[in-house]
């Protein structure tokens, strides 16, 4: 083989999607992606599936940083919903316009800015908070970035509630950034070549597309020599080291470019309610993308957005399996839980949370590849069908 | 053509400087009471193929361990491409051109041979994140480059076969190879081996000796063998140093070493059965 052709094949062996049933397959997917809006939007409740949708897209961006660090580079951080929070806020500061006082004085920091520059900030802040906690994080080994970033949760919790100059406080809150680009608002109803579009089916297209590619760029991330780098670090640290890798700098890597897509999904989540919370930040935020990162699979970026689609649409299914309110008349009926006042014992919140921790360790005892190692058992029960050769 | 592969593809394999590739000083390692290395002192020079030799616990993997960073001795001083290496982090020195190969073997085992070969091709994959990213150009164009260079290696050392394979699956004859091999990745200025043919039967033993002696010839560079097997020992070695509970006891020729009275009681001192067969069919 002559050394022109053999450079090329690599080249195409080293693709991102190497095999043809990997191709075809990934392009029906997206193609039904695409087109499921204009499905949806005829349910009765297409309005809120749409949502949902788009939420959960926002939300495995998040998912995919966090299986960076996680998954990845075999570090546990529980930072996330502080990174995602850093991210809200400084989209929301550069995003949306500042909020007088009676008497003229700023009472809501802002600066209107377009989202080409609101969005990356977001990200870029929140990664520069990373690359600074880094340093104390990664001093030792171990569980020690769990509890720098379990700690961080609460410190962060405690700002966003008392800097009210930023989030308008407890109770109160702010509008999130504008979503609008180059003078297109996507947060409005609108037309498009004379089809009607909605609010929420454009939000839908435009999140999935941030999705894709944040997606790409993640994938093209580890199957480089960063990624091998987070691989060796995680499966054999000193012999990582000794093949001429860095640890600290490609943990800190891992980590910023983690926390940059938290930020990410926190600049773009509250602009599909268009509002945000100050207590929204809290630990259990940062379970919740836990729960995705195990149940959709580790160290894998389709499992990443699988387990942020299960964990967002988890909710709407259980409503769907259960009725709605059939759920609280289910709990009423188990003796012992039922309350005097006639209340539910259990909000349908609290048993999503319960079903997080059960999933999650049913996932981590049964299945630790979560529904990535489900479905490529689906895929090799399959063979390559129907492109078998 | 084998003679010029590796050296073609490897072009930045070996040292040519002046003086010592490596210069140990009467260092000194010691764990709570133990002491594993108790005032060494030799150099290896380009081209050169040290043997450090010596029962079970007598040091050979801490003189080692202390070359690459792993551990600092408490004394002594350590001196690598003329500069010392005493307080240089380990990924620094292997970046500087020390590569090695463990006694018990420590691929990556959930990575295919090929990627374990890439991790050891690291320090010369020079492009950012952000070009690794977005992946035009620069990065894949180095990584292409750079898969010439691994594939060169994995046909010298024969392993087109498994190239694909996850090394976990392998047999562990062809995982001391790929390890070899990612150590050759790095294009060594000076390759550690740490029992390089433990473990093995006659032919692989044989194969093993033969790349050894193969990468001596097409690349020139300083290498440190540490070998229980004796007759690999004497085939391959320029200079053969002796060590027994962590102190030299002898320092010369292969043969000089072979007939040396204290290496013979050194060995003999050791109960230990493998040690003993060792001894009577090698020595
Ligand atoms: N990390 C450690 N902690 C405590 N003691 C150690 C450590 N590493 C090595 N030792 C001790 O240092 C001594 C030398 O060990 P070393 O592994 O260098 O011997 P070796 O010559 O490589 O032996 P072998 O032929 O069995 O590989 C032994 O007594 C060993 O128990
Ligand atoms: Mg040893």
């Amino acid at each position: 083989m002559s050394h022109l052709s053999r450079f090329t094949s690599y080249k195409h062996e080293s693709a991102i999607f190497p095999t043809t049933p990997q191709r075809v397959w990934l392009a029906i997917l997206i193609v039904a992606a695409i087109l499921l809006p204009l499905f949806l939007v005829s349910l009765v409740d297409g309005r809120s599936w749409l949502i949902l949708f788009a939420t959960a897209f926002v939300a495995a961006i998040g998912a995919i940083g966090l299986n960076i660090i996680t998954g990845f580079a075999g570090q546990v951080s529980l930072g996330q919903a502080f990174f995602i929070g850093v991210g809200a806020y400084t989209a929301t500061a550069l995003g949306s316009p500042a909020v007088l006082a009676a008497d003229g004085s700023v009472e809501l920091i802002g600066f209107d800015l377009p989202m080409v520059i609101w969005l990356p900030a977001a990200g870029l802040v929140a990664a520069l908070a990373g690359v600074i906690i880094a340093p104390i994080a990664f001093r030792l080994e171990g569980l020690y970035l769990a509890l720098v970033t379990l700690g961080l949760v609460f410190v962060g919790a405690h700002v966003f509630r008392n800097w009210t100059a930023l989030t308008g406080g407890v109770g109160r809150g702010r509008e999130a950034a504008t979503l609008s680009a180059f003078g297109y608002r996507f947060d409005l109803d609108s037309q498009v070549l004379g089809f009607n579009i909605t609010r929420e089916q454009q939000i839908y297209w435009l999140m999935l597309v941030f999705l894709v590619v944040m997606a790409i760029l993640a994938k093209n991330l580890i199957r480089s020599k960063d990624g091998r780098a987070f691989a060796a670090i995680r499966d054999r640290g000193v012999a990582a080291e000794l093949m001429g890798v860095n640890p600290t700098k490609y943990k800190t890597l891992a980590f910023a470019i983690s926390s940059f897509y938290a930020g990410i999904t926190g600049a773009l989540l509250f602009t599909i309610t268009g509002f945000i919370e100050p207590t929204s930040f809290s630990l259990l935020l940062s379970i919740a993308y836990i729960a995705m990162v195990v149940i959709g699979g580790l160290a894998s970026i389709a499992g990443s957005i699988m387990g942020a689609l299960f964990i967002i649409l988890l909710p709407k299914l259980i409503d769907l399996v259960f009725l709605g309110d059939a759920i609280d008349l289910v709990m009423g009926w188990i003796p012992g839980l039922g309350s005097e006042s006639g209340e539910p014992p259990l909000t349908s919140a609290q048993i999503e949370r319960i079903l997080f921790g059960v999933l999650i360790i049913a996932f981590l005892i049964v299945e630790p590849l979560g529904l990535y190692g489900i479905w490529i058992r689906i895929r090799n029960y399959w063979k390559a069908f129907p492109f078998s050769y | 053509m084998r003679t010029t592969l590796l050296g073609e593809a490897l072009p930045d394999a070996g040292w040519n400087g002046s003086g010592p590739l490596v210069e140990v000083d009467d260092i000194h390692l010691s764990f709570e009471g133990v002491k594993a290395v108790d005032g060494v002192s030799f150099q290896v020079s380009n081209h050169e193929l040290f043997a450090i030799i010596g029962p079970n616990g007598a040091g050979k993997t801490s003189i080692f361990n202390c070359l690459s960073g792993v551990y600092r001795p408490q004394g002594g001083a350590i001196r690598f491409l003329g500069n010392s290496i005493i307080n240089t982090k380990p990924w620094k020195i292997a970046s500087m051109g020390m590569a090695r190969t463990f006694q018990n073997i420590e691929l990556f085992p959930n990575m295919t041979v090929l990627d374990n070969l890439m991790l050891g091709r690291h320090s010369s994959l020079s492009y950012g994140f952000v070009s690794a990213m977005v992946r035009v150009g620069k990065a894949e164009r180095i990584e292409a480059e750079n898969r010439e260079v691994v594939e060169a290696i994995i046909q010298f050392l024969e392993l087109e076969l498994v190239r694909k394979s996850y090394v976990a699956m392998l047999p562990y004859g062809i995982q001391k190879r790929v390890e070899l091999g990612r150590a050759l990745a790095m294009s060594p200025k000076l390759l550690l081996l740490d029992e390089p043919a433990a473990g093995m039967n006659t032919e692989e033993t044989e194969d093993m000796a033969r790349f050894i002696t193969d990468i001596k010839r097409e690349l020139g560079i300083g290498m440190i063998l540490v070998e229980h097997d004796m007759r690999v020992v004497m085939d391959l070695a320029d200079t053969v140093l002796a060590i027994d509970f962590g102190k030299p006891i002898a320092i010369g020729k292969p043969r000089e070493i072979q007939e040396n009275e204290d290496v013979i009681n050194a060995y003999l001192g050791k109960p230990h059965a493998v040690v003993e067969t060792h001894m009577e069919s090698n020595l």
